[in-house]
């Protein structure tokens, strides 16, 4: 089976370690992704705030390519994308009237039936099973999955994990060896795509997130999302100044944990990118005696 | 849809609900959405009172509403529409009403900024097929004069490989800028 891969353009620029942690965990498990052929952006909340017209279109040309390519299974790893393209692939099998309308826009043959993944999604279709039996290096911590709004809203359309209280993502860190511990802020919204026009409304929310997770104990906050990740990452001198804290914990995307337990070289995962530095603890390796 | 509709032949309700088939009739003022939403607080209208405004179907509080600052604020966060009882989607009347209040010239001044952004992004992909997000700042920068604004974050983010000085291209530039003269550009 081929399986396409929609990086999306954070994945390109501000957020290619997500990229390259997905590429380098898929890899570990002999996954070629392949990437659909001279995809372009998806429109973001850009387009969809414009133009519903623009918004349909522009996704609707990558799943077209993504047939064209002869893909079954499309992973779209950035939880804005992947929103964007089930909404937009919805909105289309829905309305015949709508679906002619976009394909005369794009000028290309469309059927609507790839089927899109986000990153949990591949993760238990093609990594989890196999993920234990080749951890090196249990990932010991204690996270707080922060999961955002794309990736499970609306739940309707998307029919991805429980809306208010997901649990796929702490299901996968616990394979890992993580604690991942209940909180309040899995699906708060961090303020997305006003980090430039509205800095300080990011700085707030952000800062709410973060500030929950620290205060219940965690040591690292797990993401899936490259909007989430920079505003919480690139984002925290202004969190600081805005909530008045210095919280340095870092914010590592689920496939640079998973790659990390699988001992891939941090580079190659990217963590020198960012801007928090991924320092996490050495934990000392339990014997069976202490555990008794 | 048959003739026969509940709301006035002229409101924006009607529009909304025949153009986007959302019925803003549903809403019961719970209130769920307006405590729900992470940016309530920057807001002149909540979002539940953005539905009663269209109930009234009244021209003077949809003018109101097409010139506020709550329909640019809205971060499409999905968390009302999450949480709507009725399940209103809400976020779909949201961007409604912001291409409404484009098309009819009513940008709130305060959200001018915010429209710039949206234009510098998109403008970008009209061009290159994708963002580019060092032409997206300097974009930004030149429509709203704020040179100075996260300077201190260039040099960090070349520091870490983030910004590329050449936008990458994609090879059928000529089918995006067909997509964009086909819709937000149609004249």
């Amino acid at each position: 089976m081929k399986i396409g891969l929609y990086p999306g353009c954070s994945l390109k620029g501000g957020s290619r370690e997500y990229k390259e942690s997905v590429v380098a965990m898929a890899k570990a498990f002999d996954i070629h992704l392949e990437e659909i052929p001279d995809w372009n952006c998806c429109g973001a909340t850009a387009a969809h705030n414009l133009s519903h017209e623009l918004s349909l279109s522009l996704p609707a040309r990558n799943l077209a390519l993504a047939e064209q390519a002869g893909m079954e299974v499309l992973v779209v790893p950035c939880a804005a994308c992947y929103s964007r393209l089930t909404i937009v692939q919805h909105e289309l099998n829905e309305d015949a009237a709508l679906k002619k309308k976009v394909v005369d826009i794009i000028e290309m043959p469309y059927k609507g039936t790839v089927k899109i993944l986000n990153v949990i999604q591949f993760l238990q279709q093609f990594i989890l099973e196999q993920l234990p039996a080749k951890i090196v290096k249990p990932f010991d911590y204690k996270v707080a999955c922060y999961y955002g709004c794309l990736l499970v809203r609306p739940h309707g359309i998307l029919k991805f994990d429980r809306p208010e209280d997901p649990q796929t993502m702490d299901e996968a860190m616990k394979l890992l060896g993580a604690d991942a511990i209940d909180w309040a802020f899995k699906v708060e919204c961090c303020g997305a795509g006003m980090s430039v026009a509205r800095t300080d409304v990011v700085g707030k929310l952000s800062g709410n997130i973060i500030k929950d997770a620290v205060d219940r104990g965690a040591e690292a906050i797990i993401v899936a999302c490259p909007m989430c990740h920079s505003n919480l990452d690139m984002r925290r001198p202004d969190i600081n100044k805005v909530i008045g804290t210095n919280f340095e914990i870092p914010v590592i995307y689920i496939t640079q944990a998973i790659g990390l337990a699988l001992g891939i070289d941090e580079e190659v995962l990217g963590l020198h990118r960012h801007f928090v530095p991924v320092e996490l603890p050495e934990k000392e390796v339990k014997t069976q005696m202490e555990e008794k | 849809m048959s003739g026969f509709s509940i709301y006035k032949k002229d409101s924006v309700a009607n529009d909304v609900n025949h153009d986007v088939h959302v019925s803003v009739a549903k809403c019961y003022q719970c209130g769920k959405c307006s405590a729900g939403c992470p940016v309530n607080s920057e807001m002149d209208f909540p979002p539940s009172v953005v539905m009663r405004m269209l109930q009234t179907q009244d021209p003077k509080l949809e003018d109101k509403l097409l010139r506020s600052y709550a329909i640019w604020m809205c971060v499409s966060c999905e968390m009302c529409y999450g949480r709507c009882p009725m399940e209103i989607d809400i976020p779909k009347v949201m961007d409604y009403l912001r291409q409404k209040s484009l098309k009819e010239n009513k940008v709130n001044p305060k959200a001018k900024n915010i429209v710039k952004f949206h234009r510098a992004f998109l403008d970008s992909i009209n061009y290159t097929g994708r963002l580019s997000e060092l032409g997206l700042i300097a974009d930004y920068k030149m429509r709203t004069f704020n040179m100075f604004q996260d300077v201190a974050l260039a040099p960090k983010m070349i520091a870490r490989g983030k910004l590329h000085f050449i936008p990458e291209f994609i090879k059928d530039t000529a089918k995006m800028k067909s997509i964009f003269n086909k819709t937000i550009n149609k004249k």
